[in-house]
C-alpha cells in the first residue's frame, strides 16, 4: 500500500542526486572560471580583449613586472626580455618572452599566466599573448614571443604595480596523446 | 610493528622522567602553549585578535558551564530534586539568538579590520618571489641576479636517532632567506609541482603555493633576528622536512649581503671552467648527494622502489653519460618524483654528484664529469 | 508479516529487516572504528617523540590518510545509518524501512568498498598518501598507482550513502503512524531528516569531484591540471562545497541522540523542541555557504574572504541555540547520571570547547595562524570525537537494553565512560597547545619544542585505544545475558520505542500504535 508513494520519493531523491552530480562535473567548473573570471580569482587574466580606444592616462605611471618559471621538468629557457616596463594606463604595450628547446626533441608547451594583485586582473587587457595558443619549438630552436596589453584606465587607484607570471608548463605528451586519439594513461617509469 | 610497540613501551616507562629533566635545561620555550605574538605589526594584531576571541569565549564557557555544573549539582534525584516542567519560553529563545548575534557582531569588526590591514597593497621596498619544490623552497630576489634554493640542514643521523638531536632540529636550512629589517617586502608565491604553504609564524605569514599560479603576501619585520616555520600544506613524503629559515638584517648588512651573492654567482661561473681531480669530484659529490639526492634515493643508494628506485646499478647511472646527465639536469618525462636539478646546484655540482653516482654503491664507471661538460650539455644545439 | 529470521548466514545476507540491518552497521561500524583507531595509534607511536622511530614518512602519510576516510565513511556515518535503521521504523510507529531490498543492498556493498580501500595498503606504491582531503595535483599527477582503487571505493561508499538516505527519507515522510505528524517527531528522526537531505546533496558532489580526478588521471582531461587550462583551487571549492555539509551530516544526528537522552535523565521535557528542529534547518542551510572558510590562506580576494567568515561566525548562533536548550533542559530537572547521560553531558562540554575553537578558526586573519597546524587537528577532534563517537556510543548503551531486552553492565559502563573522557582530553587537548605554538598536520617528525605535549598525546591516545575495548566487551557480555531489562528500561523515558517489549520483536508495529 505504501509501495508507490516510497516509489514516487525515492525516484525523486534519485533524480537530485543525479542532478547533483551533473552540476558538481558539468556546472561547477565553469561556474568557477566565469567566477574568477570576474574576481580575478588566482590573478587569472581574461582571454583575448577587443581593443576599445580610449583616452591614455598620462598623468599616471603604472609599473609592470613580468617573471616566468617553468613547472615540473620543463627543460626550455624562458624569460621576460625586460624584467619591468612602465607605462601610462590606456595606452597600448609590447614586450617579448624569450623562450628556447634545448633538447634534442621537438616539444610543445602552454603559458599559464597570472597576476596580482588579483583585484587588478579585470583591468588588465591583453590584447595578443603567447599563452592564447601552445608554442611548439623544434629540438633546439628558440623564439620571441610576443605579448601585447593595456592597463586600463579605471584601474584602482591603490594599485601601482602589477606583476604578470608565466608558468611554463610541457604539454607534449598531452597534445600528441590527443592526436593519437588515445587516453593517457601513463605508466610512472621506475 | 611489534617491535615498535615494544620500543614505546619501553619508552613510556622510562621517558617521562628522563624529558622532564631535559625540559627544565631548556626552559619555558618547550611548553610553549599560545600563538606568537611575532615580530611584524600584522603579527602583533592577529596576536591581539586572538586573544581577544579567546577571552570572549572562556567568558561564554564560565557562564554555561557554571549553569550547567551548577545545575548538575543541585538538580539531582539522589538529593530529592523534584524535576519542574516547564520546556518552552520564546523570550528566553528570542534572547539567546540576539545576545549571541551581538556579541558575533562585536566579533567581526577587528576582525575585518585586520584582514584589511593584511590586504593593504601600498608599494613595497623588496620583491621576493618564492617556488616551493617537493621538498626545498627556491628564493629569488627579483630584479638581481641572485637566486638559491633553501635545503633542509639537519642531518639525516639526527632524523634516524643515530645522534643527539641539534637544538634548532628540523628548523635550519643550508641557506635562509635574508632580507632587511623596517622594509615591507613583497613576496610572490607559486611552487613547482604540488600545493605548498609559506609560513612563518613570527611574521604571520602563510600563503599557498599553488603550481601555475602566484599569491601575494607581504611583511615588515621590527627587529632583527632569526624565523623559523615550516611548509603548511601536505606535499608528499618529505612534507615535514622542508622548513623555512629567515634571517633579518640591518639594511646596510642586507646590501652588503646581497652583493656578496652577486659576486659569488659571478666566481661560481669562473669555477665552471676549473677542472677538478676525480678525488675532488668524489668528495663534493657526497656531500650533494646526501644534500639532494639521499632523501629519496636513501643514503646507500638503494632507493624506494618503485616511485625513488635505486641508484646502485641503476641503468641510468651506469649507462651513457648523456642518459644519466639528462636524468639529473632535466628530471625524468615519466615519473614527476624525479626533479630536474639543472637550475637547482651549481654546475660544479652537478658534476660532482653525478660523478659520485657513476662511482659510488658498487657502480665503477671510473669516468669524471667536470663543470664545463654540464655547461656544454646544457647549451647543446 | 510474521515470520520470524531465517537460520544460519542467510538471515544475514538476505535480511530485509531494518534491525537486522541496523545491527550489521553498527557492528561494521565498530570493526572499522578499531582499525581506523589502530592507524591512529600508529601515527600517535610515531610521534612519541621527535625523530624517525617507527615508521617512514611515505607510510605515515598513508596511516593519516587511510585513519581519516576510515573513520569518516567508515565508522561514524555507518554508525548513524545503523542508528537510524535500528530506531527510526520504531520512533515512528512504521513496520520496517520504507525500501527494505534496497536497504540490504546498501549495506552490502559497503564492506567492498573498505575491503578495496584497505587492499590498497598492500599494493605497489602503497595506500592514499595525499591526506584524507586529497588536494589536486599531489592526488592526481603525483599519487601512488592504487589511486584508482581508491576513487572506486568512495563511488561505492558514495552509492550506499545516497541509497540510505532515500529510504530514511521515504520512511520518514511515507511511514509514519497515523498522528505521528511532522512536529510530534523525537528529534534524532527530525535531525536525520535533515542529515538525508543533505547526503543526498553532497555526495553525488563527492562522486562528482573523485570522477573529475579520474578522468584528469586516465582520460588526458585537465579540471584540476593548470597546464590544460584547469585549476587545482577549483579541486578545493569542490570537495569543500562537499565537505562542509559532510562535517555536520556527522553531528547532526548526535544533537538528535543528545536531545533524546538528556530529556530521559534530567527527568524533564526537552527545552524549546521547535526551536530545536529550526537550528537544525538553518545550520543545514548554512553549511552550504560556509565551505571556503576550509581555504584561507589559499588566495581569495577580501570580499569573498569577509563572506565566508560572517557566513561561518553566523554558524555560532544556531549551534548556541542548541547547547543553551540543553543546558536549560537539565536545569530544574531531577538528574541521574547513568552511562548514557555522562556520555551525553561530556558531549555537550566538548562539543562546545570544539566549537569555541570552530569560532576562533572562522576569524579568517587569526586563521592565517591557525590554518593547517595542529590546533586545527585539535578543533575537530574535539567536534568529531566528544560528538560523533560519544552520542553514538550514548546512543548505544541507552538503546542496547531494549535491542537486547538485557541491561548492560553499569559499573563497566562508568569505567569505559572515564577511561574515553580522560583519555579524549589527554590526547587531543595538547594538541591546541602544539598547534599554536606553530606545529604544522600531517608531519611525521616535528621540531623539539613540541615534544612534551605530543608525549603527552600519545599516551592519551593509548588510553582512549583501551577504553574502547571495554565497550566491546561490555557490549559482548550484554548480548550474551545479564540483568533483564523492563520494557520501559529507564524511568518515564519518552517516545514509541519504549512501548514495544524489551528486546524488541523481529517485527514491530505491524499494525499502527495510536499516538496521542
Amino acid at each position: 500500500m505504501w509501495w508507490s508513494d516510497n516509489a514516487k520519493i525515492a525516484t525523486k531523491l534519485l533524480a537530485l542526486a543525479a542532478s547533483m552530480l551533473v552540476f558538481a562535473i558539468f556546472v561547477m567548473p565553469p561556474l568557477y572560471d566565469a567566477f574568477c573570471e570576474i574576481t580575478g580569482l588566482n590573478g587569472k587574466t581574461g582571454g583575448k580583449y577587443e581593443a576599445v580606444p580610449a583616452a591614455v592616462d598620462r598623468d599616471r605611471l603604472v609599473t609592470v613586472q613580468f617573471v616566468a618559471s617553468n613547472n615540473e621538468n620543463m627543460p626550455w629557457g624562458f624569460k621576460p626580455s625586460v624584467v619591468t616596463v612602465k607605462v601610462h594606463p590606456g595606452e597600448a604595450m609590447d614586450t617579448v618572452f624569450l623562450a628556447s628547446n634545448p633538447t634534442d626533441r621537438d616539444m610543445v608547451a602552454q603559458a599559464i599566466p597570472s597576476l596580482v594583485p588579483f583585484k587588478a586582473a579585470e583591468y588588465f587587457h591583453k590584447t595578443e599573448c603567447f599563452c592564447f595558443n601552445q608554442q611548439a619549438l623544434k629540438a633546439g630552436e628558440s623564439a620571441e614571443l610576443p605579448l601585447r596589453f593595456i592597463v586600463d584606465p579605471d584601474l584602482p587607484p591603490s594599485v601601482n604595480t602589477i606583476t604578470l607570471s608565466y608558468t611554463l608548463f610541457d604539454i607534449t605528451e598531452r597534445v600528441s596523446s590527443n592526436l593519437d586519439n588515445k587516453n593517457t594513461d601513463s605508466e610512472r617509469e621506475g | 610493528m611489534l617491535r615498535g610497540f615494544k620500543r614505546l613501551f619501553a619508552l613510556l616507562t622510562t621517558s617521562v622522567l628522563a624529558h622532564s629533566a631535559l625540559a627544565e635545561e631548556q626552559g619555558a620555550e618547550r611548553w610553549g602553549v599560545n600563538m606568537t605574538q611575532g615580530v611584524t605589526e600584522v603579527a602583533h594584531t592577529t596576536y591581539n585578535l586572538h586573544m581577544l576571541i579567546f577571552w570572549i569565549c572562556v567568558a561564554i564557557g564560565v557562564v554555561v558551564f557554571g549553569v550547567m555544573f551548577y545545575s548538575m549539582w543541585r538538580h539531582r534525584k539522589s538529593k530529592g530534586y523534584q524535576a519542574a516542567q516547564f520546556h518552552e519560553s520564546t523570550a528566553v529563545e528570542l534572547a539567546w539568538t540576539i545576545v549571541p548575534t551581538i556579541i558575533l557582531i562585536l566579533m567581526a569588526i577587528p576582525a575585518t579590520k585586520t584582514l584589511y590591514d593584511i590586504y593593504d597593497t601600498e608599494e613595497a621596498d623588496l620583491d621576493i618571489m618564492i617556488t616551493g619544490y617537493q621538498w626545498k623552497w627556491k628564493y629569488n630576489y627579483l630584479g638581481s641576479d641572485v637566486s638559491f634554493f633553501s635545503n633542509l640542514s639537519t642531518p639525516r643521523t639526527q632524523i634516524d636517532n643515530q645522534q643527539p638531536k641539534g637544538e634548532n632540529y628540523l628548523l635550519e636550512v643550508d641557506e635562509p632567506l635574508v632580507v632587511p629589517v623596517n622594509k615591507k617586502i613583497r613576496f610572490l608565491i607559486t611552487a613547482n609541482d604540488v600545493i605548498h604553504a609559506w609560513w612563518v609564524p613570527d611574521l604571520a605569514v602563510k600563503k599557498d603555493a599553488i603550481p601555475g599560479f602566484i599569491n601575494e603576501s607581504w611583511t615588515r619585520i621590527d627587529e632583527p633576528g632569526i624565523y623559523r616555520g615550516q611548509c603548511a600544506e601536505l606535499c608528499g613524503k618529505d612534507h615535514g622536512f622542508m622548513p623555512i629559515v629567515v634571517k633579518a638584517v640591518p639594511e646596510a648588512e642586507y646590501t652588503a649581503w646581497l652583493d656578496e651573492r652577486a659576486a659569488a654567482a659571478v666566481k661560481m661561473r669562473e669555477l665552471t671552467e676549473k677542472t677538478f681531480t676525480f678525488d675532488e669530484l668524489l668528495a663534493q659529490g657526497e656531500k650533494v648527494y646526501n644534500r639532494a639526492c639521499a632523501a629519496c634515493h636513501q643514503p646507500n643508494g638503494q632507493g624506494v622502489p618503485p616511485t625513488f628506485p635505486a641508484i646502485a646499478g641503476s641503468k641510468i647511472a651506469t649507462g651513457p653519460l648523456d642518459g644519466h646527465m639528462s636524468m639529473v639536469i632535466r628530471g625524468s618525462q615519466k615519473n614527476p618524483a624525479m626533479q630536474a636539478f639543472g637550475e637547482q646546484l651549481s654546475e660544479v655540482d652537478l658534476a660532482a654528484v653525478i660523478t659520485y653516482q657513476r662511482n659510488a654503491f658498487g657502480n665503477d664507471m671510473g669516468d669524471t664529469v667536470q663543470p664545463i661538460d654540464i655547461l656544454n650539455f646544457k647549451n647543446k644545439q | 508479516m510474521a515470520h520470524g529470521p531465517q537460520p544460519g548466514f542467510k538471515r544475514w545476507l538476505y535480511t530485509t529487516n531494518h534491525k537486522d540491518i541496523g545491527s550489521m552497521y553498527l557492528w561494521f561500524s565498530f570493526a572499522m572504528f578499531l582499525l581506523g583507531g589502530c592507524m591512529a595509534l600508529v601515527i600517535r607511536a610515531e610521534l612519541f617523540e621527535p625523530g624517525l622511530q617507527i615508521v617512514q614518512p611515505e607510510f605515515f602519510n598513508q596511516m593519516t590518510t587511510m585513519h581519516g576516510l576510515i573513520m569518516v565513511f567508515g565508522a561514524v556515518m555507518p554508525a548513524f545509518v545503523g542508528l537510524a535503521n535500528w530506531m527510526i521504523p520504531m520512533m515512528i510507529g512504521a513496520p520496517d524501512m520504507a525500501l527494505p531490498r534496497m536497504n540490504n543492498w546498501s549495506f552490502w556493498i559497503l564492506p567492498f568498498a573498505f575491503a578495496m580501500l584497505a587492499s590498497t595498503l598492500f599494493m605497489e606504491g602503497g595506500a592514499p598518501n595525499f591526506g584524507w582531503t586529497f588536494y589536486a595535483p599531489l592526488s592526481t599527477e603525483y599519487a601512488p598507482p592504487s589511486v584508482t582503487f581508491f576513487i572506486f571505493s568512495i563511488h561505492i561508499m558514495g552509492a550506499s550513502s545516497i541509497m540510505g538516505s532515500i529510504n530514511i527519507i521515504a520512511t520518514i515522510l511515507n511511514m509514519r503512524a497515523p498522528g505521528m505528524t511532522l512536529m510530534k517527531m523525537p528529534l534524532f528522526v527530525w535531525t536525520w531528516l535533515i542529515t538525508a537531505y543533505l547526503l543526498i546533496a553532497v555526495m553525488p558532489v563527492l562522486a562528482g569531484v573523485v570522477t573529475m580526478m579520474l578522468m584528469d588521471i586516465h582520460f588526458g582531461t585537465s579540471f584540476f591540471s593548470a597546464a590544460g587550462g584547469g585549476d587545482p583551487v577549483l579541486f578545493q571549492h569542490v570537495f569543500w562545497f562537499f565537505g562542509h555539509p559532510e562535517v555536520y551530516i556527522m553531528i547532526l544526528p548526535a544533537f538528535g541522540i543528545v536531545s533524546a537522552i538528556i530529556p530521559t535523565f534530567a527527568r524533564k521535557p526537552l527545552f524549546g523542541y521547535s526551536s530545536m528542529v529550526y537550528a537544525t534547518a538553518s545550520i543545514a542551510f548554512l553549511s552550504f555557504i560556509v565551505w571556503a572558510h576550509h581555504m584561507f590562506t589559499v588566495g581569495m580576494p577580501i570580499a569573498g574572504e569577509l563572506f565566508f567568515m560572517y557566513a561561518t561566525m553566523l554558524i555560532a548562533v544556531p549551534t548556541g541555540v542548541k547547547v543553551f536548550n540543553w543546558v536549560t533542559t537539565m536545569f530544574r530537572g531531577s538528574m541521574t547520571f547513568e552511562t548514557p547521560m555522562l556520555f551525553a553531558v561530556a558531549f555537550v562540554i566538548l562539543f562546545t570547547i570544539g566549537g569555541f575553537s570552530g569560532l576562533m578558526l572562522a576569524i579568517a586573519p587569526a586563521d592565517f595562524q591557525y590554518h593547517d597546524t595542529y590546533f586545527v587537528v585539535a578543533h575537530f577532534h574535539y567536534v568529531l570525537v566528544p560528538g560523533a563517537i560519544f552520542s553514538i556510543t550514548a546512543g548505544v548503551y541507552y538503546w542496547l537494553p531494549k535491542w537486547t531486552g538485557n541491561m548492560y553492565n553499569e559499573t563497566m559502563g562508568k569505567v569505559h565512560f572515564w577511561l574515553a573522557f580522560i583519555g579524549l582530553n589527554v590526547t587531543f587537548f595538547p594538541m591546541h597547545f602544539v598547534g599554536l605554538a606553530g606545529m604544522p598536520r600531517r608531519i611525521p617528525d616535528y621540531a623539539l619544542q613540541f615534544a612534551d605535549f605530543n608525549q603527552i598525546a600519545s599516551v592519551g591516545a593509548f588510553l582512549f585505544g583501551a577504553a574502547q575495548l571495554v565497550f566491546l566487551f561490555n557490549v559482548i557480555r550484554t548480548v550474551q545475558g545479564g540483568n533483564k531489562a523492563t520494557d520501559e528500561v529507564w524511568e518515564n523515558p519518552e517516545g514509541l520505542e519504549w512501548t514495544v517489549p524489551s528486546p524488541a520483536p523481529y517485527h514491530t508495529f505491524s499494525t499502527p500504535p495510536a499516538v496521542r
